[in-house]
């Protein structure tokens, strides 16, 4: 019943209104527990990637399969539901709800989501954990306009794997921070994803990183859209045919 | 329940705007509210020039004259009244008081009217009496009580001597010097045409003219009864013993046999008059919907411009989860908390602020500010900016979603 893909995706077309397409995947597999990095000069639709992963993005052409769910085929309503119920997605940055204090960020998807909140048991004590884990216990009641970056981030990602979703998607998280805070970042990270038995599905242009990693996919070498008026993919094509 | 959680937390953490969105939006519903208070205000004051009189008799004419000539000492009288038909009315059985009113003098541009003590215990004007800040009634034939308007513009006092003449004249040719007349009153200022006239009794208004006649004056006013016995009056003003006797009587008295009467309601030909000048009320109507236009609109700019500066939130919900409807109804329910807040602030500033003004705005305007529940408009006016308010809600949801699909995840903004 349950395949080993956490992502397949098959033939999908993607582009922006009725603009040209941003992203053309022949084909695209990420296994179940794997923790894939995924790089690509800016602009190269990366984001855009993660958006028809997540469901919020609907593609033109092709199949979007995450954790078994055709999302290709799901309305709006549905994939939102999926999204809450089996999804952690990280930002870049600006991940938090001002006006809520830290424990009640972290706790956002199990009100929002019924198996997340089973999942997490009791949310207050599952924020808890994640926070102390996370090395933000004591941070826990204040609001989150009062934290830095680095500790915003923390708690995205203490959000993201509440209620242990099957798939956690990270947008550049790191890159708002500074070399010795992301190492931490992503050692943490990486724990937490461990303990909670989720696929990781992590953006970076920073190869730096992928060295950590189980897998390297380069979009530009996924992306058959890439090339078209890109002139970072052009000149990597003149590299390569040199 | 997390919608009002979150709704409720996300006002609080910007309580500076919304507390100004509440505010503008309390002001728009407050102007609102306030211009029809004084148009309901202008409407009762109009209304309440006279009160507690039951009917007005002229001679035979039209019922805006009679109103017209009697209350308001504009246009000419229908004509005359005889002191025997007065008589015969003012016995009857259905009557409990009746005040005879002679009008057709005039002194420097203000009417000058004889009426007998009685007129100053019986008139009513927004169900106040006459009241007088020096002196009182005119005893004598020489005597006269003087408005207020009259006593500040001609700068009488109690004692002054004045000199009546005929006709409407401000300056007339036929003043007869020869029978002056004592200020034994100031009426204390009313905001009715009372403020602008004089009066005095009906023998004074007799010898007046009897002096007129030996002077070789001219006739402008009533004419004057050839025969002997007190004049001729121009109408008088009749209390009734039962208030459901008031139409049958009016009836009898327009069926006169013996003198041509025209009997009419106060309250209802002062409303009929109302209908017919009250383009003042249409433009106060007018003045109203603008504001109620130019308010919502500005409150729509507001709550737009405070929820355009949420869509990055509207995305990290999005993310976690939270669907459409999670979304527009966040902001459409923030939307209406705050314009039911401003519609409920606004209507407390008014009905504050009103009683506070009243008071002074009845002694400097004349303007009766009844402070009564809301009327329909009124109720009509605060749904209107509790709906209004929430609807434009949705314009921004329904942006912010769509914005969320398609931009969400990016990390601008
Ligand atoms: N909401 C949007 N509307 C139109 N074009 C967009 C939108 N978001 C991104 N794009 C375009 O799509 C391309 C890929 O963008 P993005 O996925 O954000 O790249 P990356 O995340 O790799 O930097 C870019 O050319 C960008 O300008
Ligand atoms: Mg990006």
């Amino acid at each position: 019943m349950t395949s080993t893909a956490a992502i397949a995706i098959a033939g999908v077309t993607f582009g922006y209104g009725a603009g040209r397409s941003v992203l053309d995947v022949p084909t695209l597999e990420v296994h179940r527990g794997e923790r894939v990095f995924l790089h690509g000069p800016s602009g190269s639709g990366k984001t855009t990637l993660l958006g028809l992963i997540a469901g919020v993005l609907a593609p033109r052409t092709g199949e979007v399969t995450v954790l078994d769910a055709p999302l290709h085929t799901m309305s709006g309503a549905a994939r939102d539901r999926f999204r809450a119920a089996h999804l952690g997605y990280v930002f870049q940055m600006f991940n938090l709800i001002p006006y809520l204090s830290v424990r009640e960020n972290i706790t956002l998807p199990c009100r929002l989501s019924a198996a997340r909140r089973e999942r997490a048991g009791d949310p207050a004590a599952a924020a808890a954990r994640l926070a102390d884990a996370l090395e933000i216990g004591p941070l826990l009641s204040r609001p989150v306009t009062e934290l830095s970056v680095g500790q915003q981030q923390r708690v995205a990602v203490a959000r993201a794997l509440i209620g242990a979703p099957a798939l956690v998607v990270c947008d550049e998280p790191t890159s708002a921070l500074d070399a010795d805070r992301r190492d931490r970042f992503l050692e943490l990270l990486f724990t937490q994803v461990t303990a909670a038995g989720s696929t990781l599905l992590f953006v970076s242009h920073d190869l730096g990183l992928a060295a950590r990693f189980d897998r390297t996919l380069a979009l530009g070498a996924l992306n058959r859209a890439a090339a078209v008026g890109d002139p970072d993919a052009a000149t990597t094509a003149t590299t390569s045919a040199a | 329940m997390l919608l009002v959680a979150l709704a409720w937390r996300s006002l609080r953490n910007r309580a500076l705007l919304s507390v100004l969105t509440v505010l503008s939006i309390a002001l728009s519903v407050a102007l609102l509210l306030g211009i029809e208070q004084v148009r309901v205000g202008v409407r009762e004051s109009f209304a309440g020039t006279i009160k507690g009189t039951d009917l007005i008799v002229g001679a035979r004419g039209g019922t805006t004259q009679v109103l017209l000539s009697t209350v308001f000492g504009m246009s000419a009288p229908t004509g005359s009244v005889s002191w025997a038909t007065y008589e015969r009315w003012a016995a009857h059985p259905a009557v409990k008081w009746a005040v005879p009113y002679a009008l057709g003098d005039a002194h420097r541009g203000f009417r000058v009217i004889g009426t007998t003590a009685a007129f100053f215990e019986r008139y009513r004007f927004r169900d106040r009496t006459v009241t007088f800040v020096a002196g009182g009634p005119p005893t004598t034939d020489a005597e006269v009580a003087i408005g207020a308007n009259v006593a500040e513009r001609l700068g009488y006092a109690v004692g002054s001597e004045v000199v009546l003449a005929h006709g409407l004249a401000a300056v007339s040719f036929a003043e007869h010097g020869a029978h002056p007349f004592r200020v034994s009153g100031v009426i204390a200022k009313t905001f009715t045409p009372i403020d602008r006239a004089l009066y005095a009794t009906l023998e004074g208004l007799t010898v007046m003219h009897e002096a007129e006649a030996a002077s070789g004056g001219l006739m402008m006013g009533p004419p004057t009864a050839p025969t002997t016995g007190p004049a001729p009056i121009t109408a008088f003003l009749v209390g009734t013993k039962n208030r459901f006797e008031t139409l049958q009587l009016q009836r009898e008295l327009n069926e006169d046999r013996t003198e041509p009467l025209t009997a009419i309601i106060p309250g209802v030909a002062l409303a009929q008059l109302w209908q017919t000048i009250g383009s003042a009320e249409v433009g106060l109507r007018v003045v109203a919907l603008l504001t109620l236009l130019v308010g919502i609109l500005g409150m729509c700019v507001a709550l737009y411009a405070s929820l355009e500066a949420r869509r990055r939130e509207m995305a990290v919900l999005r993310a976690i989860g939270a669907g459409p409807r999670t979304i527009v109804g966040l902001l459409v329910l923030e939307s209406a908390l705050l314009s039911l807040a401003g519609a409920l602030a606004g209507t407390a500033l008014v009905y504050g602020g009103l009683a506070v003004a009243r008071g002074p705005v009845e002694a400097r305007f004349g303007l009766a500010l009844q402070s009564h529940a809301l009327t329909s408009v009124e109720w009509g006016i605060l749904a209107l900016v509790v709906g209004a308010g929430t609807l434009v809600g949705l314009v921004p949801a329904w942006r912010a979603y769509r914005a969320s699909l398609a931009d969400g995840l990016a990390p601008k903004l």
